[in-house]
Parts: structure tokens; sequence; C-alpha cells
């Protein structure tokens, strides 16, 4: 999994921000690939949810049990079994979308288990990347950190394809944002954006 | 024991009860004594106790030594002692024998004061719901309203459930590892396996082999040997003995050849000298008929609707006896009902005994929880 398991503080990650502002206080959140439990130590903190995270790797395991958060042990591409249809408000899929193998089973998964999705990936369209692809190479960056021979990434989409691949498969998108750093980007963000946020639904 | 983290020396303590307890079977046992022992100190406020449950061959003795037997260290004194993963200086640690046992509290060997003879066949059946009475019976003795937490593994994970399950509000936290929500007819058949060679034993006397001045010690010893063979993996087996011979070539014959023949029969004998027989059958009885879910119409989420306990699920990947898939359950139900819990599976070659041993990964877990508790 591709987590970000930096331990800066809460206030220093603009992502968890984005997310939090998106999730109703007192809610149920279900984290897939949680980490270290980070996001979900802050959104405990701030909005006072019942959260549950789902991990595989051992060393974030015990970061989550020393961050005091609820951890399940278990890998995401099996699915979701170990979990009721609709016990959650929100399932969150936080910059791990892009390191499944599948991918439309996890989307599907998570709006089986939540009433909302929320996802974030980065935007593979950004122009850094699309200018390192000009100039003959993979794109590594801050969002896209490998290189092509040891990267995890394996699905990695531009916010059009995401966007495509949600009215293909009958997921309503509620709302949008993309950030760049610790700003939202508004112009042309597809070019412009790096880290895409998504909350969704079931089309009904 | 070179070990400079043990509790030291312990003592075991005796209470005795005279309130009846009524069991489940139905049966009544009129007074019974529980042996236990403490370690580490009760906070002013009495917040800071943790039961540890024990296993079907355990008992009180979880840590440090005996004065007159230093050699004689708890089943898990691994895990239990100052600045260990259940640290005694935060914690008022508590080994219990289960009644029904064979290492002091009252059981099938125990003198029958009615009778003046041993209980023999007429100790009652118990089961888990009756060990989780009297656990609450020993925290009232002990001035104890509510345990820290309550921790166990196999049985012990059995009896931690149950006892957050029929008093909730005496578990803030519970330990559950590498337990099961009710055994699977694979697990029933091999504790039959083990109770029919007690009983068809010529020396068992139909459970009264006391009065005989007897002891049913092959059939206890075959049954140690195949319940050993189920606590171990294929793989572990394999690494440790391999088909190794144990004189370097085949003597065409019924001795010990093998290297696992040697182990099994050694561990079978050594375990046949220092357990009952009646104690083993009722233990795996205890085993069989653990399932919360039965009066639930099979509905474990429903079960554990009860429970108010906050729990950390461990399972290990080698164990075939109490596989991962067992823990899932668990884990599943306490999510519907919404609880608190964590859940690892702990990667371990070494079977269902790995609960046992010392695995940095296992016990780091088990310290990181276990610090997040608040005394």
């Amino acid at each position: 999994m591709t987590e970000i398991t930096d331990t800066v503080s809460p206030s220093l990650r603009p992502d968890f921000a984005t997310i939090a502002a998106w999730i109703k206080p007192a809610t149920k959140v279900l984290d897939l690939g949680c980490g270290d439990g980070a996001l979900l130590r802050y959104l405990t903190d701030t909005l006072q949810t019942k959260g549950y995270g789902v991990e595989i790797d051992d060393t974030n395991i015990l970061a989550c049990l020393n961050n005091r958060i609820n951890v399940i042990q278990s890998d995401l591409e099996s699915g979701l079994s170990g979990f009721e249809s609709n016990s959650f408000d929100y399932v969150i899929l936080s910059q791990t979308l892009q390191a499944m193998k599948h991918t439309e089973n996890i989307i599907h998964e998570m709006l089986r288990v939540g009433k909302e999705g929320i996802v974030t990936f980065p935007n593979f369209g950004h122009w850094k990347n699309r200018l390192q692809i000009l100039r003959g190479h993979m794109p590594v960056s801050p969002t896209l950190p490998y290189e092509w021979f040891d990267t995890p990434n394996i699905h990695l989409c531009t916010l059009n394809d995401f966007e495509q691949f949600c009215h293909q498969h009958s997921v309503h998108i509620l709302e949008r944002r993309v950030m760049t750093g610790s700003q939202q980007t508004t112009f042309a963000p597809n070019l412009f954006g790096m880290l895409a946020f998504y909350r969704f639904t079931q089309r009904k | 024991m070179h070990d400079s983290d043990s509790i030291g020396i312990v003592t075991p303590q005796r209470l005795h009860f005279d309130s009846p307890l009524q069991l489940e079977s139905g049966a009544i046992l009129d007074s019974y004594d529980l042996v236990y022992e403490t370690y580490g100190e009760l906070n002013a406020d009495r917040t800071n106790a943790v039961l540890i449950c024990h296993a079907l061959s355990g008992n009180h003795h979880v840590a440090g030594v005996y004065a007159d037997n230093p050699k004689n260290a708890g089943w898990w004194n691994n895990m239990i002692g100052p600045g260990k993963p259940i640290d005694t200086n935060r914690f008022f640690v508590i080994g219990v024998n289960n009644i029904g046992g064979c290492h002091g509290s009252t059981g099938p060997a125990t003198l029958n004061t009615k009778t003046n003879k041993p209980f023999g066949a007429d100790f009652p059946m118990v089961t888990t719901i009756d060990w989780a009475e009297t656990y609450v019976r020993l925290a009232q003795k002990l001035g104890i309203d509510q345990f820290a937490a309550v921790v166990g593994g196999s049985l012990g994970g059995m009896s931690t459930m149950q006892l957050a399950l029929d008093a909730p509000e005496k578990v803030r936290h519970a330990v559950v590892i590498a337990a099961a929500a009710k055994l699977t007819a694979q697990n029933i058949a091999f504790n039959d396996v083990a109770r029919q060679a007690i009983i068809t034993d010529p020396d068992y006397h139909g459970g009264d082999y006391y009065a005989h001045q007897t002891f049913p010690r092959r059939g206890l010893r075959l049954a140690r040997m195949l319940g050993h063979i189920t606590y171990l993996s294929d793989d572990s087996m394999a690494e440790k003995f391999g088909r190794e011979l144990r004189s370097g070539s085949l003597g065409y014959n019924f001795d010990v050849e093998f290297q696992i023949e040697s182990y099994l029969r050694y561990q079978g004998d050594k375990f046949a000298e220092q357990f009952d027989a009646n104690t083993y059958l009722l233990m795996t009885k205890v085993l069989d008929y653990f399932d919360p879910a039965r009066d639930y119409d099979h509905d474990l989420s429903a079960a554990f609707h009860r429970a108010k306990a906050n729990f950390l699920v461990l399972s290990f990947s080698s164990d075939w006896r109490f596989s991962p898939e067992r823990s899932r359950s668990i884990v599943k139900a306490l999510l519907d009902n919404n609880l608190n819990v964590s859940y690892a599976e702990i990667a371990s070659r070494h079977g269902h005994d790995s609960f046992l041993m010392k695995d940095d990964h296992y016990h780091q877990l088990v310290r990181s929880y276990m610090s997040n508790i608040t005394t």
C-alpha cells in the first residue's frame, strides 16, 4: 500500500483538513489502508467520529494501536467481507486506489459498506507529469515519489479518467476538491491539480 | 531462571466460597475453593486489575517462580512481569485456577466432604459460564468492581469472551488470543478421541480411579500426544524434527525410531505425571460446549449485543486448530455491535502454541494495547 505514513502533525496535512471538511461530526468512519491511523486520530479528535481502520502492514497495525485507533488487519484486495452492508457513514480510501489490483471491486465494496465513499489519489494528468512523459520519462514527483521499477502504483489515472469510471460504474460524484499543496486548484484542475478528492455515493 | 524481568518469587493464595454455585448443567456446587496468584499492586482506586484466564492445561501460576522450586516459572512468564507487555509495575495481575482444575481449585480430585472421598466421576460438568461467575465472585472478594483488562489465549480466550458477555460492566478491555467463538466439528472430534483414550483406559474405573490407587496414565498420555500434534503446525514439526531418526538407521520395529515419536512420547509422559485425567476430560468438554451464539439463533452478533468491553483480538497464521478465520468471525460480531476492536493476524510458524511463545511483533502488539489502557 502507498500510505502516507508520515507522523507529521495533522495541521501540516492539508489533505486531512480537506477530508475532514466533508465528514459530519459523530459519524462512523471506515478508513481503508489507514496507515498509522493518523487520519482517523485526527477525525476522532476534531469530529468525535467513531473510526475503524483497515491495514495489511504489521508496522502500521502497531502504529495504529499506539495511536489508540481501532484497526483490523486485512487485505483490501480480498474485499470487505468482514464488514456489514450499510454499516458506515463514510468509507475512505486515501491515496491507495492507484495501488490496488481490483479497482472496480473496492469502489463497489466501499459503497456497499458505506453510505458515502471518499477517495483521494494523485492526479496523473498534472502538467509536470505530462511534461516528464513528453521528455521521455515516467513521472516522479512529490505525489508520485517512486521510480517506474519500484512503484506500487499500478492503476494511475487522471481526474477525467476517474470521472469517466464513476459514470460507467453507477457512482454518483457528490463533490470534488483538487489540491496542489495546501492550495485548492479550481482552474483547469486536470492539468494543474496534484491531488484529487472525491466524495461519492451509489447512483440510484 | 535467569530472567531479570521476572516478577520473582510468588506465592499461591486460596479463597473459600461458601455460597452455592448454580452450574449451567443444572448441578449445584455447594462450596468451592479458588487458588490464585497476584502480581503487582492493586492501586488505591482498584482500577488496575488484570485477570488472566488459562487454557486447557494451564493454571493460576502465570508468572514468577516458587521459592521452593525456582525452575517452575509461570506459564506466561514471558508476557507478564515488570516492564513486560503486561506490566506488573502498572497492573495488578491475577491468575486463577478454574474450578474443575487440578492445581488447587476445587476439582475432580478434591475431597468431597459429603462422602469423604475424592469427587471423581461425581464432579459436575462445568462450563465457561460457570467460570465467569467464579471470576465475578473472586473480583468481589478482592474488592475489584471492574477489571481493567481480561486476557486469555485459546480456551482462556473463550473464558475472556464469556466474562465480557456475562458481566459486561466488569470488563473494560478484553484481549482474546488464538480463540474461536465455538469449536468446529474437527475440533470436537479431536477432543473426543482424547477423551476416549482416557475413558477406555482400564485404569480409568469410570472416573473413580483415585479409590483404586491407580491412574489412567496411558490414556492421558495418548490424549496429550494427540493434542500436542494439533497445537503445532506441519511446518514447525518438519522444521524441528523432519524425518530424523533417533539412532540414525531404521530398526524395523515398533520402538521409537523417528525423533518426532520420541518427542511426543516424552511430552505425553511428562504431562501424565502432573495433570489429572478427570480434569482433562472436563476441560475438553468446556471447549466443546462453548458457543455463545447458541441461545441467539446461532447469530454471534446478537450474542455480543450485551458486551461493552473494548477488544483486542489476535490470531496466528499457522494456527489450524483455532485458525485466523475463527478470530475474524469474532471481530465481525464485535464490529456489528459498534464495539471498539482491533485485530491482528500474526505471521507465525508455530501453530496454536504460538500464543505462548515469545515473538517480538506479538509482544509489541500486546504491549502497545496494554500501555494505552488507563488505570
